[in-house]
């Protein structure tokens, strides 16, 4: 089929393409690369006690901080998990343990649906059902927001972990008489557990970093949270709004909220890989 | 990954030997029941958000469609003084950013998919591909002020300033080099779409046969030869669930290519030059969502544009998640 005859343009062309696909990840690479060292280099003089530890200033004028979108980020995060966890885990077991009908099927197919959905668009719903109905922005709004991100992520990684545990410590656990609910709860979902904190650390990791639903949910804010149904700011929606500013100081804030944020991001991501090499080491032995 | 063949018989086994023993203890408070009826209704969850979604978004835009029917979707003019709004310059914007984003972000995914596949050696592949894995956990706001602050610069003197001085006189690159522009938007998004689409791409050229290869290479195939003939060709239904996939994350993302493209309104917006401020229904939607008035007609038409984007994402991955089932399904098989 192929004449040595040419073989020796054949063998350029080669080394040619595969050069190209060396360039192609050298290009995909760059772009994290300067995002990194952007967000430490800008950001970390940025740092401060001041900037950690207090609200925003006067706008226009340079002092203050994030820390009343650092609280928002992490009640948001603690209320999202309350609503999206318990949901996830518990779709999540019957897809592993119940799901190979047409239901589960179905709800396996709309879950990765909605994994792809734009948060915008899960945004305007919760705007739509919640804000619009009670009358007001509110974490509540930001948090059913959140959770409805973070639910397909938490199905999947809890489904793909119930499903990794062995069939015989179901077997035992059903043969010392115990009820089949709790050998889902106790003993299954107990030996999937690695997993499962996984999937909940990816969907935070995830919902940590998002701006666009937030815009019309918790609409952002100048102070400290003071109750459930006023309005509260996040580190995403703060970074957005000190960048559109037209002041140096901003912009330096900016960039300081920016190295938060991706700390938190990075750190639950790099935890992620450390624990399941972890479990996956530990599999082994079983 | 979903089911590898062996997994339906061992689950049937499951639900076998829970079967008779929940039989045996019907008599007494049946704790199963109650425990199945509460997984399937967090199961269910799922469907009656996404029914949700479409039935409450349609409900907010629908005093614009009432308004304004069809013709929402095909003029030009925005203007909430007036209370006049027509998505189409959007639309439109949310499709050039997209083309560009494929245009230039699925060559270099599938170079990297490529690359990490079936170059690489073993050694440096794990953590290469976690690497790009990592592209994907960076906040859509920090690619957004990443580009406002850096990318920005190197889009418009790289880039915009060379178009426009010696391809200006083509329509589609005039304007003054600003970097704020809908290629920004549409390059920002080709590397968002790197790690979705090359992760597929990476697993669907994993699920090829390594026989594939093995017959290019009998025949005296060159190690290129090989990929394009015994593997791409044959994984190519998976990369287009792939290109399809990042489709759908390139026409919803928000914050990134609002902070980059410039924001134009009304006709104004119109994608008829590269080099041109352009608007995308998403980040049209994230600028005006707090400054619409309540009482006239901007909020409706806001949440009316939302609800194109829902129904475009809805299609587009449909059809993704489809496309991959299949892979997946096929590489099961063989």
């Amino acid at each position: 089929m192929w004449s040595r005859a040419n073989y020796k343009i054949r063998r350029l062309k080669d080394r040619f393409i595969l050069a190209l696909t060396v360039l192609c990840v050298i290009l995909a690479i760059v772009p994290l690369a300067s995002i990194l060292i952007e967000v430490v280099a800008r950001g970390l003089p940025a740092i401060s006690i001041e900037f950690l530890t207090s609200p925003p200033g006067v706008i226009g004028q340079a002092g203050g901080g994030v820390a009343n979108a650092i609280q928002g980020t992490f009640i948001l995060i603690g209320l999202s998990s309350l609503i999206g966890v318990p949901l996830g885990v518990l779709a999540g077991v019957y897809l592993a343990e119940f799901g190979d009908n047409t239901f589960g099927r179905v709800i396996r197919f709309f879950s990765d649906v909605l994994m792809q959905m734009p948060s915008i668009v899960i945004g305007i719903f919760v705007y739509v059902l919640v804000v619009l109905a009670v009358g007001r922005f509110s974490p509540i709004a930001g948090a059913v927001a959140l959770a409805i991100i973070m639910l397909p992520i938490v199905v999947k990684t809890t489904e793909e972990s119930v499903r990794l545990v062995p069939n015989i410590i179901r077997e035992a656990a059903l043969s010392l008489g115990l009820r089949r609910w709790r050998v889902t709860l106790s003993v299954v979902l107990t030996a999937a557990k690695s997993g499962v904190i996984t999937g909940v650390m990816l969907g935070v990791a995830r919902i940590a970093g998002e701006t666009a639903p937030l815009i019309m949910t918790v609409l952002g804010s100048q102070w400290f949270f003071s109750s459930l149904f006023e309005p509260i700011d996040a580190i995403p929606l703060r970074i957005w709004r000190l960048a559109l500013l037209p002041y140096d100081y901003a912009h330096q804030q900016g960039w300081g909220a920016a190295l938060v944020l991706v700390t938190i991001v990075l750190a639950l991501n790099v935890a992620v890989k450390v624990l399941t090499r972890a479990k996956f080491s530990g599999r082994v032995g079983i | 990954m979903e089911s590898n063949g062996t997994q339906p018989s061992a689950n049937q086994k499951r639900n076998n030997l829970a079967t008779p023993h929940l039989h045996h203890l019907k008599r007494s408070f049946n704790g199963d029941h109650l425990f199945l009826a509460i997984i399937v209704a967090a199961a269910s969850s799922v469907l009656i958000i996404m029914a949700l979604l479409v039935i409450k978004i349609y409900d907010g835009a629908a005093p614009i469609f009432d308004r304004f029917g069809l013709s929402f979707l095909t003029s030009l003019d925005w203007n909430p003084v007036a209370d006049i709004y027509g998505a189409l310059p959007y639309l439109l914007g949310t499709i050039a950013t997209s083309a560009i984003a494929l245009i230039v972000g699925v060559p270099i995914s599938l170079g990297v998919a490529i690359f990490l596949v079936e170059i690489a050696p073993a050694s440096i592949r794990a953590p290469l591909s976690y690497i790009i894995e990592l592209l994907a956990a960076v906040p859509s706001v920090i690619y957004g002020l990443w580009g406002v602050f850096v990318f920005r610069f190197w889009v418009r003197d790289l880039i915009e300033t060379p178009l426009s001085t010696y391809l200006g006189f083509i329509p589609i690159f005039s304007g003054t080099p600003y970097g704020l522009s809908i290629l920004s938007g549409g390059l920002i998004l080709s590397i968002m779409i790197i790690p979705t689409v090359s992760a597929v791409c990476r697993e669907v050229l994993l699920s090829v046969p390594v026989s594939q290869r093995d017959a290019a290479y009998s025949l005296g195939a060159t190690r290129w030869e090989a990929i394009r003939i015994g593997v791409l060709s044959y994984a190519r239904a998976g990369i287009v669930g792939a290109i399809i996939l990042g489709l759908g994350r390139a026409f919803g993302e928000t914050m990134a290519v609002t902070m980059v493209i410039g924001n134009a309104i009304g006709p104004f917006a119109l994608p008829t030059s590269l080099l041109k401020a352009g608007q995308t229904m998403a980040s049209l939607i994230a600028n005006e969502f707090n400054e619409a008035d309540p009482v006239s007609l901007h909020p409706s038409a806001l949440i009316g544009v939302g609800f194109i984007l829902l129904l475009s994402a809805l299609i587009i991955n449909v059809a993704a998640q489809i496309l991959i089932y299949r892979v997946r399904a096929k590489g099961v098989v063989e």
